[in-house]
């Protein structure tokens, strides 16, 4: 049997109607759509698309289910490498991962591996009604700070082991970057919440509005009999460029923009949480929360949306897919461009003008690139005297984060990087301090979901050593 | 679900709170907020602590029924539940090698300053506080001020209760006859604390500033509550939420507090409205 070259492509909808309301861009696959894409996958002996999973699901074996039409077998698979298939279907870079490694790739497109985890995923979810086969309590206490992708995850590897772990969170609802940040036409926050109950299933506690570090610290945790204890804060404070302009009103971090729409729910139109609906928005970077922010602000009703980048698309760090949806949506790329102010209105004659102190545009300056830099990529150069001015009425800073200090100042003996990202054993996710194990953007500073669970599972695996270690 | 376990309301529009938080309670200090949600979909709003009961497991707000969500709250009775409430935030007042302090309060500012007053009073130190309302109607926790100053200056905008005028008035007399402090520390309105320091710049007195911008998160995360303190971008939240007055950009402050000026006029109509239905 011949083999179709190209991946079956999604349903989505279409970008017209899309841009312009919250729900799911891609739809999935159908169970016959899965079976079709499942039959294209080599079951190659090698098994190249293991390696380059973080979590190393076994993906022809998964595959070769979906291939029968034994989806809840299929499910089975990948649940015993990964807490949070459904969210990974749908948030990883598989273009960079898995399906980089895929033999069919060479000549090909490779096997829609993401497509159909999130299918096994979404059918399991959808269909399955039994309960969880619960482990037997070992009587060892763990603690999980954050319950983003790294925290959850660790603390559904541990709860599994029979671990009895609480999850701490600080803010109202569990999730972290998944609930604050990820949109829910990206990610839909019911899908977050099923994992989220899946875990309390499990029997992990999730306490809400405990800030460790203020509330409750780490020497706390171990005085209250926690035997472990696993830091999966996230990155924390976003940054600026430390350009004038940027305290106009109007300007966002995307950290606040996203959060303010999706956790705070400004998007739907009822909330008591006020968020700029601007007609012309600037987005400044170019990885996956930019794009987030850029397509949140179109569908809040903007008219024209920039994301102003200083490299060219080849350099944009966002997924593919997030880049293409972008596109197709109406964002409009201005790349080669790196911003140098915000400029805003000042009525010189009205100091009450209700228009003062709000942004009028962002003045930019072309780049060309030059040499590549320490990670390959290629420098922005900037080109003397090539600024203009780009009108616009809000500008979102989407250029990274740099990591919380709220833990890092009430934990003696923990040691941090010069840029304050905690120092971790690689293999283990072992901390400087005994007992205290950590991952995810805390350590890495902003990365992307499944390296953050990829983490929270190496750790939960040393934990686990540790504690029979020193009960033995 | 916290539990309000004392109402009291102050004057006509400040109302006083003690929610049960035993965590938050056993921690929270002086200059420390907490973040607080009335109910699910609703907004959170950062509140300064005005007290802690460390036995009884209670905190102490005090809040000015100012937008839709301070109104929820106030809509909510003794024995009733809010659905969040985090903290303590924030670093808390710092009080190292003062022996002899000048407490500034303006309006509802006044609850915030309480407690800082009460703790440097504790630790010994020689407490003056000026306070200020608009009339006396509206004047808060006298007796408490009373009872944690070696002196004390009541102000009102119309003279109907204690002295007229702005509190900056006591301030520059005690100043240009002679008072040194070792620090002087204004919580209140923008305006006033951008004042206070204007007065105390040339005497060259440390300035303490309690800056309360918009906020969501409060843990640092999203950078909603920046402010440019000695040309740098400081996050209130977990830099402050107290500053260096002489450092702080005021007019840049006061700028960005009008955000959602437009947005919470409209919410404050529409819930306005609705108290009213209520209370009738």
């Amino acid at each position: 049997m011949a083999i179709q070259p190209k991946k079956h492509e999604m349903p989505v909808q279409e970008a017209k109607v899309r841009a312009h309301n919250f729900k799911e861009v891609a739809l999935g696959y159908t169970p016959e759509i899965a079976v079709a894409e499942a039959q294209r996958c080599l079951n190659c002996k090698n098994k190249p698309c293991v390696d380059g999973c973080p979590v190393n699901i076994s993906i022809p074996e998964f595959i070769s289910k979906v291939k029968e039409s034994d989806f809840e077998g299929a499910y089975n698979i990948i649940a015993q490498s990964s807490s949070l298939p459904a969210v990974c279907g749908r948030v990883c870079p598989q273009e960079t991962q898995c399906e980089s490694k895929c033999t069919l790739g060479i000549k090909f497109e490779p096997v829609g591996i993401g497509r159909l985890e999130r299918f096994v995923a979404d059918y399991h979810n959808e269909h399955y009604k039994g309960e969880p086969v619960l482990p037997e309590p070992n009587g060892h206490k763990v603690a999980v700070i954050g319950s983003g992708p790294s925290g959850l995850t660790c603390a559904g590897d541990l709860a599994k082991k029979g671990y009895k772990v609480t999850v701490f969170e600080a803010l109202h609802l569990a999730g972290g970057v998944l609930v604050y940040g990820i949109p829910e036409f990206r990610l839909p926050k019911s899908i977050v919440q099923k994992e989220v109950d899946t875990l309390k299933k499990y029997g992990v506690d999730v306490e809400t509005n405990v800030v460790i570090g203020k509330t409750l610290t780490i020497d706390e945790l171990f005085e209250d009999g926690y035997e472990a204890v696993f830091i999966g804060s996230g990155a924390g404070l976003p940054r600026f460029m430390g350009i004038p302009g940027e305290s106009l009103k109007g300007v966002y971090s995307a950290n606040e923009f996203l959060t303010r729409s999706n956790l705070m729910k400004a998007y739907d139109g009822h909330s008591h949480t006020p968020i700029m609906h601007a007609k012309t928005v600037a987005v400044v970077g170019g990885g996956n929360v930019a794009m987030d922010a850029a397509r949140t602000a179109l569908r809040l009703g903007a008219e024209h949306v920039y994301i102003v980048y200083r490299r060219s698309m080849e350099e944009l760090p966002a997924r593919k897919e997030e880049v293409e949806h972008a596109e197709e949506e109406g964002i409009e790329f201005k790349i080669l461009n790196n911003p140098v102010e915000i400029l805003g209105y000042h009525n010189p004659d009205d100091r009450r003008d209700p228009k003062n102190g709000f942004v009028t545009g962002i003045k930019v300056i072309k780049c060309e690139l030059g040499e590549p830099d320490e990670n390959g990529r290629r420098r922005p150069v900037e080109v003397p005297g090539s600024e203009y001015v780009i009108p616009v009425d809000c500008v979102i800073m989407s250029i990274g984060t740099s990591p919380n200090p709220l833990i890092k100042n009430t934990t003696e003996g923990l040691t941090v990087n010069r840029h304050g990202g905690i120092i971790v054993e690689e293999a283990t996710g072992k901390t400087s301090k005994e007992g205290v194990y950590a991952g995810g953007d805390a350590v890495t500073g902003a990365a992307t979901v499944i390296l953050a669970m990829g983490a929270g599972k190496t750790a939960a695996k040393a934990i686990d050593e540790y504690i029979t270690g020193k009960n033995n | 679900m916290y539990k309000i376990v004392r109402k009291r309301v102050l004057n006509p529009t400040v109302t006083m709170m003690d929610i049960e938080a035993p965590l938050v309670a056993k921690k929270g200090q002086a200059g420390q907020f907490i973040i607080l949600r009335v109910d699910k979909d609703g907004e959170r709003i950062p509140l300064t602590i005005a007290g802690c009961d460390r036995e009884g497991g209670t905190v102490k707000i005090i809040y000015q029924v100012v937008g839709a969500t301070t109104m929820a709250l106030n809509r909510k009775e003794e024995g009733e539940f809010i659905e969040d409430f985090v903290g303590p935030l924030g670093c808390p007042t710092k009080t190292d090698g003062v022996k002899k302090v000048c407490i500034v309060g303006g309006g509802v500012g006044c609850a915030i300053a309480l407690p800082v007053a009460q703790k440097f009073h504790e630790l010994g130190a020689e407490v003056h506080s000026i306070v200020g309302f608009r009339n006396k109607d509206l004047v808060i926790l006298e007796d408490e001020f009373r009872a944690c100053s070696d002196k004390l200056t009541i102000m009102t905008d119309d003279g109907s209760y204690g002295r007229q005028g702005v509190v900056t008035l006591p301030l520059k007399e005690a100043l240009e006859t002679g008072e040194r402090y070792d620090e002087v520390i204004t919580i209140g309105p923008v305006i006033m604390m951008k004042f206070v320091v204007q007065t105390t710049k040339p005497y060259n007195v440390p300035t303490t500033v309690s800056m309360n911008p918009i906020m969501i998160d409060g843990t640092g995360m999203c950078g909603g509550c920046r402010l440019t303190v000695g040309g740098k971008t400081k996050f209130a939240c977990v830099d402050g939420p107290d500053f260096d007055g002489f450092e702080v950009d005021f007019d840049e402050a006061m700028e960005r507090s009008t955000m959602y000026a437009d947005f919470e006029r409209h919410e404050r109509e529409e819930s306005c409205n609705l108290f009213k239905k209520e209370v009738q």
